[in-house]
């Protein structure tokens, strides 16, 4: 059983749809992005899971049973969800450790003070319960957040950007320790964020938001090698588009030559479409008589970004010969791989 | 927001709304009742005397402290000067002076019996009033001055602020520009610092038509004082509402202004600040000039009416520490906490279902409560009476029907009417204060709240109630304030033999022997001045 049912799930306000019939699953343990770019939505569906936010259509049930649908409405407070916020909302009044125990209820003393310790070690925040939030640092402060959620063993966690206000030196770091945090729990988790490095890090599964829908919903590698719309593909990362003529169900014609797919091409002879090629699935080789030509470059350390120039059109490539000059004839190959074309 | 909040939240906030503007909606309704003609009988004789007093009270008052508080303003944001750091809180003193106390300082003073004149005679060797001429201070241009004199600091701190926070680049624009510092002032400074002006202005103006004590003092009748005298000398209710009517007008036309005029002024006031090295550094005579001035306004408007009061207080000080001034003490202090008591939990009660209610129209009980504070006490005054009165009155008649003894003036004829009128006036004080700390509480804290099992009533108790414990206080505190100063609704609803220290030293002003009330004077001037240690703080952050 699914720990996160979403079905069909609408949502508008004043008049405007913000979600518009959105479904989504969640397996026990499962971590998922909710990834896209400001005021498609996600943020809002985040809400109504957590019953912060009306729903208008649909149901949003937890481990089978029904939180938000027609004629139920569970409040907040009896959901059982935990939920980290991007400013962490810690009470400013409270020490740490009563932060991490605010939720905790139904417990002996003994039993709370057990909790707190475990709930201390677990974010390595040892002997530091009776400070106050202000005297900790950003990233400390993130994980009494992340304690303070877990403390009462919610079914479920929501985390709302919550990467979005660390140091960008230290984000990744902190996100593969909250992520090993949330792991070593087995706590299903919904992330909402607008940076794909963040969704590719910390999250199991994506889904990809436009305007109030989700797009695809995967693997962070299904959606990055086989995107079901260039949105999905543009999103993921940059690319550039070849126009194409499919020649046979596993080959296409190109201004590059033949190029050979390993996948087998649902698409009729002689149709024309739009190849998806990534910047580093394409080879460059330098040649004197090469039909492409250097025309900028940037230098990233062990890899150069380079532009080429092949008849009418500019490519981006990335490449491991980073002494490529201007002005540089090359041939460019592109290495058989399932293809991707819209 | 919560979600699930239960409608008997928001029942309860519409429940002390209808309480708080019961007042306001009675005086309306008794105002279209007849009134066995005193109304007719005073628009016939003196209505367009007291109307013409009114406004032309408050246009005097107006452009008196414009006037005198414009130049401070623009010296203490502008310019640097000898002890200017100094003058910046000290030119609010004025605000903690009633001013039917200083009308009554300098009334002594400059009567013909008085001091000034005396030594003019001296000097001149004058022998009586045909010998020279000395303007008459009770007159309506005599009121207009001493409401000016602590009524200014209204526009001074507004100008104030608005002359900080006009953008440092536009002045170093004009002055590329070649403008000299009096033609950035007429041509900058003044035009940009209209709106914060006109906010300031309805602010005086309104406190002046809410003003009783000094024209009553004065004998200057106005619309206040008519509501006053139509009540107690005609007794007759409707009457006094219908000038209570008249007088809601202007008060709320003022609002409407003052409205308008603030939404002006976010337009004007910029983000970039001035610093330190943008003041004009005044030497030599122009510093003295500015230090002198500043100097001046405070010694007219403070320092001399405080001095006097500490004088007579001390010369009569074995008369007036007597257990009467504690009982009148006990009486302002006892009103003045439980209406502060009252108006934070009200207030809080309101905010709190403001700010958590998913249901818009919430906001309502809070606005409409606030109201109150613009209404004048002695208009106030008549609508709590007319509602408990008529309470008062169906008491009785029940009784009467079952042949019992009435209880009397249940009501209006205990503190009641007085507490009820007071958390009418002052909840909006603590509203606003009780707001501004909200606002400082991320919403995040209250969905973290609820997302982790709290109930409404828990989030309250466990994260608002101890983060808005700074702004609770402050409210009440100003509540206690602003009730222990309170003079003309407490004139009007105190219980017979009733006494607090306002009416105590209001009694001894009418009587022309302020000597014998300096005491309770005093006290009154040292509780207004708390406020302004907290209005200090927030321009010590300012700067």
């Amino acid at each position: 059983m699914s720990t996160l049912t979403i079905q069909n799930v609408k949502s508008d306000y004043q008049g405007q749809v913000i979600l518009k019939g959105l479904n989504l699953t969640l397996e026990q343990g499962e971590i998922v992005a909710l990834l896209g770019p400001s005021g498609c939505g996600k943020t809002t569906l985040l809400r109504a899971i957590a019953g912060l936010q009306a729903i208008s259509e649909g149901s949003i049930a937890i481990n089978g049973q029904s939180l938000s649908a027609d004629g139920v409405f569970v409040p907040s407070e009896n959901r059982g969800i935990g939920m980290i916020f991007q400013d962490y909302a810690l009470f400013p009044h409270l020490t740490v450790s009563d932060n991490i125990l605010f939720g905790v209820k139904d417990l002996t003393a003994k039993e709370r003070s057990e909790r707190l310790e475990d709930m201390l070690q677990l974010v390595k925040l040892e002997g530091l319960g009776k400070r106050y939030p202000h005297e900790l640092s950003g990233g400390q402060q993130q994980r009494v957040s992340i304690a303070r959620a877990l403390a009462y063993q919610p079914e479920l966690l929501l985390l709302d950007e919550p990467f979005s206000n660390i140091d960008s030196q230290v984000r990744s770091e902190m996100m593969l320790e909250i992520r090993q945090i949330l792991k070593q729990r087995n706590v299903s988790a919904v992330f909402v964020t607008h940076s794909k490095d963040e969704a590719f890090v910390f999250a199991d599964k994506l889904a990809l938001f436009k305007e109030g829908g989700i797009v695809q919903h995967g693997l962070a590698e299904e959606l990055y090698a086989e995107p079901i719309e260039r949105y999905v593909a543009e999103f993921l990362g940059e690319g550039n588009y070849l126009t194409v003529t499919v020649k046979s169900p596993t080959q296409v014609s190109s201004v590059l030559g033949l190029i050979e797919s390993t996948k087998t091409l649902n698409l009729a002879l002689n149709s024309q479409g739009e190849l998806l090629l990534r910047p580093q699935q394409i080879d460059l080789q330098p040649a004197s008589q090469g039909h492409g030509e250097i025309v900028e470059r940037r230098f990233l350390g062990t890899i150069c970004h380079y532009w080429v120039k092949v008849g009418l059109q500019t490519l981006e490539v990335r490449s491991q010969l980073t002494a490529l000059k201007l002005g540089q004839k090359v041939n460019l190959s592109i290495s058989a791989h399932p293809l991707v074309i819209f | 927001m919560i979600l699930g909040l239960t409608r008997s939240w928001s029942l309860a906030g519409y429940a002390i709304a209808v309480i708080l503007i019961l007042p306001l909606f009675a005086l309306l309704v008794q105002a279209t009742f007849p009134d066995e003609a005193v109304f007719s009988h005073l628009i016939d004789t003196v209505l367009p005397t007291y109307i013409s007093n009114s406004l032309l009270l408050m246009l005097q008052v107006c452009l008196g402290s414009l006037v005198i508080a414009v130049p401070a303003a623009w010296l203490v944001a502008r310019c640097d000067f000898p002890a200017r750091r100094y003058f910046q809180w000290a030119l609010l003193l004025p605000l903690a002076m009633p001013a039917y106390i200083v009308a009554y300082v300098y009334t002594d003073m400059l009567d013909y019996a008085g001091p000034v004149q005396r030594m003019l005679r001296q000097v001149f060797g004058w022998t009586s009033p045909q010998d020279y001429y000395f303007p008459d201070i009770r007159t309506l241009t005599g009121a207009a001055i001493m409401l000016s004199l602590v009524l200014f600091p209204y526009i001074y701190l507004l100008a104030r602020t608005a002359f900080m926070e006009q953008s440092s680049s536009l002045l170093h624009a004009s002055r590329i520009m070649g403008c000299s510092p009096w033609q950035s002032f007429w041509r900058l400074g003044l035009p940009m610092a209209r709106p914060a002006l006109a906010v300031g202005m309805a602010l005086v103006a309104m406190e002046t038509a809410a003003d009783f004590a000094t024209v009553s003092y004065f004998a200057v009748p106005t619309l206040t004082t008519a509501v006053y005298d139509t009540w107690l000398g005609y007794g007759s209710l409707s009457a006094a509402a219908k000038l209570s009517a008249i007088m809601l007008l202007v008060i709320f036309a003022m609002v409407g202004f003052e409205r308008f005029a603030r939404r002006k002024q976010e337009l004007f006031q910029k983000q970039s600040r001035l610093t330190e090295s943008d003041r004009y550094h005044l030497k030599g005579v122009k510093a003295w000039v500015s230090f002198s001035y500043c100097s001046l306004l405070i010694v007219l408007a403070f320092l001399l009416p405080f001095m006097v009061l500490a004088g007579y207080a001390i010369d009569y000080f074995d008369e007036s520490w007597n257990s009467r001034f504690w009982q009148y003490s006990f009486n302002s202090l006892y009103i003045a906490a439980v209406v502060s008591f009252i108006c934070v939990v009200l207030a809080l009660l309101m905010m709190f279902i403001r700010r958590v209610s998913p249901r818009k129209s919430d906001i309502l009980p809070s606005r409409l409560s606030s109201t109150g504070y613009a209404i004048p006490g002695t208009v106030l005054a008549i609508g709590v009476l007319v509602p408990l009165t008529y309470l008062d009155f169906a008491i009785n008649d029940v009784y009467d029907y079952f042949d019992a003894r009435g209880p009397g003036l249940l009501f209006t004829g205990s503190v009641f009417a007085l507490i009820f009128a007071f958390c009418v006036r002052f909840v909006a004080i603590s509203i606003g204060s009780i707001e501004n700390s909200y606002k400082r509480i991320s919403p995040s804290l209250d969905m973290a709240s609820i997302t982790m099992g709290q109930k409404p009533r828990q989030l309250l108790w466990r994260v608002h109630l101890p983060l808005l414990r700074k702004g609770i206080f402050a409210g009440a505190l100003l509540v206690f304030i602003e009730s222990m100063k309170e003079l003309p609704a407490a004139l009007l609803l105190r219980p017979i033999g009733f006494e607090n220290l306002a009416t105590h030293v209001f009694q001894f002003v009418s009587d022309e022997q302020l000597e014998h009330g300096a005491l309770a004077a005093i006290v009154i001037v040292i509780v207004g001045l708390i406020p302004l240690i907290y209005l200090n703080r927030s321009l010590e952050q300012e700067s």
